[in-house]
C-alpha cells in the first residue's frame, strides 16, 4: 500500500477506536465495561499520536557514527512517541484509581451494574 | 537563575512524597507537612507575583533547556494572581481540615494530606506552565488526586466520583487530541511559540477541529452547563475540607486554562466570532439553568453545587464576549467566586460536621446557634447575589457593562435574571437561619465551631468584603495587567 493510504487507514482506526470508547462509556450498563471503554478511548488518543510521529522509510533519530551530514527527512519525529509514554502512565494511574473505586463500590453494594446500583442508592 | 517559579510546584510535590513518612511519627506531623507545603507554595507565588507586577515576565526553563524544546514555566501577572489565589485557598483549607482529621488514624491522615498536597501541585502546575502537554499532565495529576480525595466522603461519594472519573478522563482525552492536532500543524508545544506560528495556518480546518476538542475538553472540566453532569453529586457527597478547596478553585483553574489558550495561544480577538458566540449562548443557558436548579434543591450543599454551575456560566460569558471589559469581569469573578464559594462551602460543611444537618429546613435558628459562622455565610451569600459593596457586585457589574457595550442584550437579561434567582435561593436559606425558630428546643451543642475551622471561614468573608471595597485597586493593580495585550 502507498504511504498515504496507509496513514489514512491508520487515522480511521484511531477515530473508530475513539468512537467505540465513547459509545461504550455512554451505553454499557456495567461499570467495568465502562472502564474498559474508557481505556479504549485512551488507546485511541495514544494511537493517534503514534501515527502522527510515524514516517515510512525512516529510522529513529540516532545518527550513526561517521555520518557527517544527517538529513532530517530520514528520521522519524520521536517527540509524539515520548509524549505517549507519559500518557500511558496517566492512563495506568487513572485505571488504578478507577479499579480501587470499583472494588469499594462492589464491597458496599454487591453489584457493579449501573441500574441496580441506582436502585440501591435511592 | 531564580528558582522561585518552579518552587511553586516543587514545594507541594516534594511534600506530597514526604508526608507519608512524616505520618509515621503521628497525624500531627502529616498535618504540619501539609501546612508547610501550602504555605511554601503561597510564599513563592507571592514572590513571583510581585516580581511579575514590576513588569518583568518570569520565564523559568525546567532543567535548563530553553523553550521551545524544554518545558517553560511562565509567571506573568495573570498566572501570578491565579497561583496566589490557589495556594491561599489551599492554606485555608489545610488549616480548616485540622478538627476534621482529629479522629483519624495517623496513616489515614498521612494519605489524606499527601493527596491534598498532590492536588495543590496539579492545580499550581496548570496555572504556571507554559507548555500545552505539560498542562495535560498537571490536569491529570490534579484530577486523579481529586478523585481519591472526593471519594473519601462515603459510599454515595464513591459512585459519584467513579462517574466523575469517567467523564473527567474523556475530557482530558478530548483536550489531548486537540493538542495533537495543534502539534501536527505547528510542530511545537510551547504556548508562546505556538502563538507565533499559528497565524500562518489560522484558516485551516484542522485548527477549528483542534479548538473544538480543546474547548469541549476544558469545558467539561470547568462544568459548563450541558457538560456539568458530574458536578452536583460529586460536590454534594464530598468531605468538608476537600470540597471547600475543590469547589473554590478546581473548576476555576480549568476556566483559566481555557482563557489562557483562547487568548494567549489563539489570540481569539482576531479570529472568527462564531465559536466564541456559541460558548456565550451555552454560558447564558448555564447561568439561568444553574440558578433555576439551585432553587429546586432541598440540600444546602447541593444548592451551592448548582449555584457553582451558574457562576461558572458568568466566567465563561466574560470569556465569550471577549472585550477587555468582559475579561476584567471574568477574571475578577474567578477571584471573587473562589473566595465566596470557599467561604460558603466551608461554613455549610462546618454546620454539617458539628450538627450533622444539611437540609435547608434544618438551618432554622442556626443564626443563634452558630452566630459567627452564619454571619460569614450571610456576607458570602450577599456577595453571591451581588449586593454592593460586596465583591460579587463588581464582577457582575463589569460583565453587565461589557454585555451592554457590545450589544448582547440577551446576555444582560440572563445576568439580571440569574441575580434575582440567586437572591431567591439564598434568602430562602437566610430566612431560615435568622427568622425561623429552632426546630428542637433542646440545645444540643450551642458552641461555635473550633477556631481552626472558624478562622478560614471568617477570613474569606472579610476578604469578600475587602475585595468589594477596594475593588478599584484590585482591578487596576492585579486584574488589568493580566489581560491579553
Amino acid at each position: 500500500m502507498e504511504a498515504e493510504t496507509l496513514s489514512f487507514v491508520n487515522y480511521c482506526l484511531a477515530a473508530s477506536l475513539f468512537l467505540i470508547g465513547l459509545y461504550g462509556i455512554l451505553a454499557r450498563p456495567h461499570l467495568v465495561r465502562k472502564l474498559m471503554a474508557m481505556n479504549i478511548l485512551q488507546v485511541a488518543v495514544i494511537v493517534f499520536f503514534i501515527i502522527l510521529g510515524y514516517k515510512s522509510d525512516a529510522t529513529p533519530p540516532i545518527v550513526r557514527h561517521g555520518d557527517e551530514t544527517p538529513i532530517a527527512r530520514n528520521y522519524i519525529n520521536p517527540l509524539p512517541h515520548t509524549l505517549m509514554l507519559t500518557a500511558i502512565v496517566v492512563s495506568v494511574s487513572t485505571t488504578g484509581v478507577a479499579l480501587a473505586l470499583l472494588i469499594r463500590i462492589h464491597r458496599r453494594f454487591g453489584t457493579l451494574d449501573e441500574s441496580e446500583l441506582m436502585e440501591k442508592l435511592k | 537563575m531564580d528558582h522561585t517559579p518552579i518552587l511553586i510546584v516543587l514545594v507541594p510535590l516534594t511534600s506530597a512524597l514526604l508526608i507519608p513518612f512524616l505520618a509515621m511519627g503521628g497525624g500531627r506531623f502529616a498535618r504540619a507537612g501539609l501546612l508547610f507545603a501550602t504555605a511554601g507554595s503561597l510564599l513563592c507565588s507571592i514572590l513571583a507575583l510581585r516580581a511579575s507586577l514590576e513588569g518583568e515576565v518570569l520565564s523559568y526553563h525546567v532543567g535548563g533547556w530553553p523553550p521551545p524544546w524544554g518545558i517553560e514555566i511562565v509567571i506573568d501577572p495573570l498566572s501570578g494572581v491565579m497561583a496566589t489565589l490557589v495556594s491561599f485557598l489551599a492554606v485555608l483549607a489545610a488549616f480548616y481540615s485540622g478538627p476534621y482529621l482529629s479522629g483519624w488514624t495517623a496513616r489515614r491522615t498521612g494519605t489524606f494530606c499527601s493527596l491534598f498536597a498532590l492536588l495543590v501541585t496539579g492545580l499550581q502546575g496548570i496555572v504556571v506552565t507554559g507548555d500545552l502537554f505539560n498542562l495535560y499532565v498537571f490536569l491529570e495529576i490534579s484530577s486523579i488526586s481529586a478523585y481519591a480525595l472526593l471519594s473519601s466522603g462515603g459510599s454515595k461519594a464513591i459512585v459519584a466520583v467513579f462517574r466523575y472519573l469517567l467523564i473527567g478522563t474523556v475530557a482530558a482525552s478530548f483536550y489531548l487530541i486537540g493538542v495533537g492536532y495543534l502539534y501536527a500543524m505547528t510542530g511545537t508545544l510551547n504556548m508562546a511559540d505556538m502563538a507565533a506560528r499559528l497565524p500562518e495556518t489560522s484558516d485551516s480546518p484542522v485548527i477549528v477541529v483542534a479548538v473544538s476538542f480543546i474547548v469541549i475538553g476544558l469545558a467539561i472540566k470547568a462544568a459548563l452547563f450541558p457538560l456539568h453532569g458530574w458536578l452536583p453529586d460529586t460536590y454534594t457527597y464530598a468531605p468538608g475540607p476537600v470540597i471547600g478547596f475543590v469547589a473554590a478553585v478546581m473548576t476555576k483553574v480549568s476556566a483559566y486554562a481555557l482563557y489562557r489558550i483562547l487568548f494567549y495561544v489563539f489570540v481569539a480577538g482576531t479570529g472568527p466570532r462564531e465559536p466564541l458566540l456559541l460558548l456565550g449562548w451555552a454560558s447564558v443557558i448555564a447561568v439561568v439553568a444553574g440558578s433555576l436548579m439551585a432553587l429546586a434543591q432541598k440540600d444546602v450543599q447541593r444548592m451551592l453545587a448548582y449555584s457553582s454551575i451558574g457562576q461558572m456560566g458568568y466566567i465563561m460569558l466574560g470569556i465569550a464576549i471577549g472585550t477587555p471589559l468582559a475579561l476584567t469581569g471574568a477574571l475578577l469573578h474567578v477571584v471573587n467566586h473562589a473566595v465566596m464559594k470557599g467561604c460558603l462551602f466551608m461554613a455549610v460543611n462546618g454546620v454539617q460536621w458539628r450538627l450533622g444537618v444539611f437540609r435547608v429546613c434544618d438551618f432554622a435558628g442556626m443564626g443563634r446557634r452558630l452566630p459567627l459562622t452564619m454571619a460569614a455565610f450571610t456576607v458570602a451569600a450577599l456577595s453571591m447575589i451581588g449586593l454592593p459593596p460586596t465583591a460579587g457586585f463588581f464582577s457582575k457589574y463589569y460583565l453587565a457593562l461589557a454585555a451592554l457595550e457590545s450589544g448582547y442584550f440577551p446576555f444582560l437579561a440572563a445576568l439580571i435574571l440569574s441575580s434575582l434567582l440567586g437572591a431567591v435561593y439564598f434568602f430562602r436559606v437566610l430566612e431560615k437561619v435568622y427568622l425561623s425558630p429552632e426546630n428542637d428546643e433542646e440545645t444540643r451543642d450551642t458552641s461555635e465551631l473550633p477556631f481552626p475551622m472558624l478562622a478560614p471561614i471568617l477570613t474569606l468573608a472579610v476578604l469578600a468584603l475587602l475585595l468589594g471595597l477596594f475593588n478599584q485597586t484590585v482591578v487596576t493593580e492585579l486584574i488589568q495587567p493580566g489581560l491579553p495585550s
